[in-house]
């Protein structure tokens, strides 16, 4: 800021200084009782060259994002001295922090890079990050299997009146049946671990895809539908070029609601079952009551959660784009 | 044994079925109309209009009765009887170019790439939007849009090219220069077309002749009035002639004093 002596004008629309009023294009009209008035304000420099855009960017970036870090502040700040009185129930941060020293600062122990990928070590003697990567690794194929099967069955219950009729009774009654009370009949069937956890995370997951593709599929526009009967589109056109660009937001809606959900179902399944990953981690320092460890593992599978549903709707964004 | 029209309705009922019993929503209509003629289909909403459009294009089926195109019986929808539907109906998700490929790659398989492009370019040409080719329907206005709605359907080169009040969405001065570019690419290619509209105006200064449809339930072929007016027409100078407002006011006659508005009887 570059302190300076200028005129004030009465412009009619307020008092600015003479070179602002008039590089404004504003009329400089002195008001009879409000003579120029010469004083000294502060004026900032003007800039030379316009701010570089990254700039502008970053401005943006610590804007949005400010409120947000300020208020995660202030609440760690009311969790410390609310827990940190003599048998409060709750670690506060800094107790988390000192006991959990190790779990936070080391998250990628037993976890290695090279070129031929990613290796784990075996046995449950991981960092944090390890344990989620492996959680991540089962909801991959969860997921997958759920995205692919649900889309089909969507297609097919949006496409079909009969289909919807036999099938969504069933659909709507499964779909409220918790992951963990899908547990043992998920192990009776895969008698291992792995598959039923795979099982559970499939069985979680794939019923808003479902549900989302089908009201996406019975929403297509009567006219899109008319365009290709008049067009005499073949069903494998009608499928690519207008029933999956015009259903693309709906499926991406479930896939969303679905990655949440699957994300839910490996915590579950990994607390009872496994030996690794994230929902094991939770349900061992549980076991060893070391409850600052639990803490931080709810950090990452939130942060987890959060960084699984934005890559979804990232994904969904740029195929609707496309 | 009677000679057939070009295009000829036979006997056509249509009759839905609703929650209070079948509803007849046109009845025993025998329309004939010869190889490039330009018919306007007017009449009240909930006429029917729509319904018989959608009988010739093959998207409904009439519960009696046939259509014949050609000498060929009508069975189902088909890219000879292309539509242009009031809302234009592009597929957001695709550009203009490739809204009108799309109906070109089905209707001209034996082509080469550059022979579809070349002719989807002519086609947008032919409606004035071969500088929009790269833009999606979201950048264009209503006009715009439904321009390259009518560029789809001249594309598939269509026996009839049927319109479902195309311009029935658009403002009055935008509606006035599509009617001039349908006018102007009708001198060039004399499709047969069908056309519905609820303009009196629109139906006068487009058309060879003007079918006026009785109100529904059961709605019929009220009148069928020829129009000579000789072409190429401007809409300031028909404006002045006898011809014009005479046919102007027969429809007027019909639409509001002989059946008019049903919604407004009710009320």
């Amino acid at each position: 800021m570059s302190t300076s002596s200028a005129k004030l004008v009465d412009t009619g629309v307020g008092l600015l200084p003479e070179g602002v009023a008039a590089n404004r294009g504003a009329q400089i009209i002195r008001h009879p009782s409000a003579p120029a008035m010469e004083v000294a304000i502060a004026m900032p420099a003007m800039p030379a060259k316009p701010r570089p855009a990254w700039l502008e960017r970053l401005n943006g970036v610590v804007s949005t994002i400010l409120p947000t870090t300020l208020l995660l502040i202030v609440l760690l700040a009311f969790w410390e001295i609310s827990c940190s009185g003599e048998g409060a129930s709750l670690p506060s941060p800094s107790r988390i922090w000192t006991e959990s020293n190790e779990v936070i600062l080391h998250p990628f122990k037993g976890v290695t890079f090279d070129l031929a990928g990613m290796h784990i070590q075996d046995g449950g003697d991981v960092g944090i990050a390890g344990h989620i990567l492996t959680s991540l690794g089962r909801v991959a194929y969860g997921y997958g299997l759920s995205a692919i099967i649900g889309i089909a069955l969507g297609v097919l219950i949006g496409q079909s009146r009969a289909a919807y009729r036999a099938l969504d009774p069933f659909f709507q009654v499964l779909r409220t049946i918790p992951p963990l009370a899908w547990l043992p009949i998920s192990l009776a069937i895969f008698q291992q671990a792995g598959p039923s956890a795979i099982f559970l995370i499939f069985i979680t997951a794939i019923w808003p895809v479902i549900l989302n593709t089908a009201t996406g599929v019975q929403n297509i526009p009567q006219t899109y539908r008319n365009v290709s009967r008049v067009l005499a589109l073949n069903p494998f056109e009608y499928f690519t070029k207008i029933m999956l660009p015009a259903t693309v937001p709906y499926m991406f809606t479930g896939l969303r609601i679905g990655v949440g959900m699957s994300w839910l179902a490996i915590v579950a399944a990994e607390m009872v079952q496994g030996g690794t990953g994230i929902g094991f981690f939770i349900w061992d320092s549980y076991n060893s009551s070391l409850l600052t460890d639990t803490i931080v593992a709810l950090v990452w599978i939130g942060m987890t959660g959060f960084a699984l549903d934005r890559l979804v709707a990232f994904i969904g964004r740029r195929i609707a784009r496309a | 044994m009677k000679v057939r029209s070009y295009l000829a309705l036979e006997g056509i009922s249509v009759i839905f079925p609703t929650k209070t019993g079948p509803f007849t929503a046109v009845e025993n209509i025998d329309l004939s109309i010869e190889k490039g003629q330009f018919v306007a289909l007017i009449g009240h909403s909930g006429c029917g209009k729509s319904t018989l459009l959608n009988v010739i294009a093959g998207l409904t089926k009439p519960a009696r009765g046939v259509v014949f195109l050609d000498g060929e019986t009508v069975e189902k929808p088909g890219p000879d009887r292309a539509v242009i539907f009031q809302d234009h109906s592009l597929l957001p998700w695709l550009t203009v170019e490739e809204n009108v490929r799309l109906a070109v790659d089905k209707t001209t398989p034996g082509k080469s790439r550059a022979e579809r492009k070349e002719w989807v370019l002519h086609n947008l040409d032919l409606v004035h939007m071969a500088h929009a080719a790269i833009k999606r329907p979201g950048e264009l206005s209503g006009g715009m849009k439904q321009r390259v709605g009518i560029a789809r359907a001249i594309a598939m080169q269509p026996r009839v090219l049927l319109m479902d009040e195309p311009f029935g969405a658009l403002d009055a001065l935008t509606r006035a220069s599509l009617q001039d570019t349908v006018m102007e690419i009708q001198s060039q290619l004399r499709t047969t077309v069908v056309m519905i509209t609820h303009d009196v105006d629109e139906a006068v200064l487009l058309a060879d002749r003007v079918v006026m449809m009785t109100n529904g339930p059961a709605a019929s072929i009220g009148e069928d009035l020829p129009i000579t007016l000789e072409r190429p027409r401007n809409r300031i100078e028909a404006a002045e002639l006898p011809e014009y407002n005479h046919a102007r006011h027969a429809i007027l006659h019909f639409l509001h004093q002989r059946y008019s508005n049903p919604l407004d009887e009710a009320a």
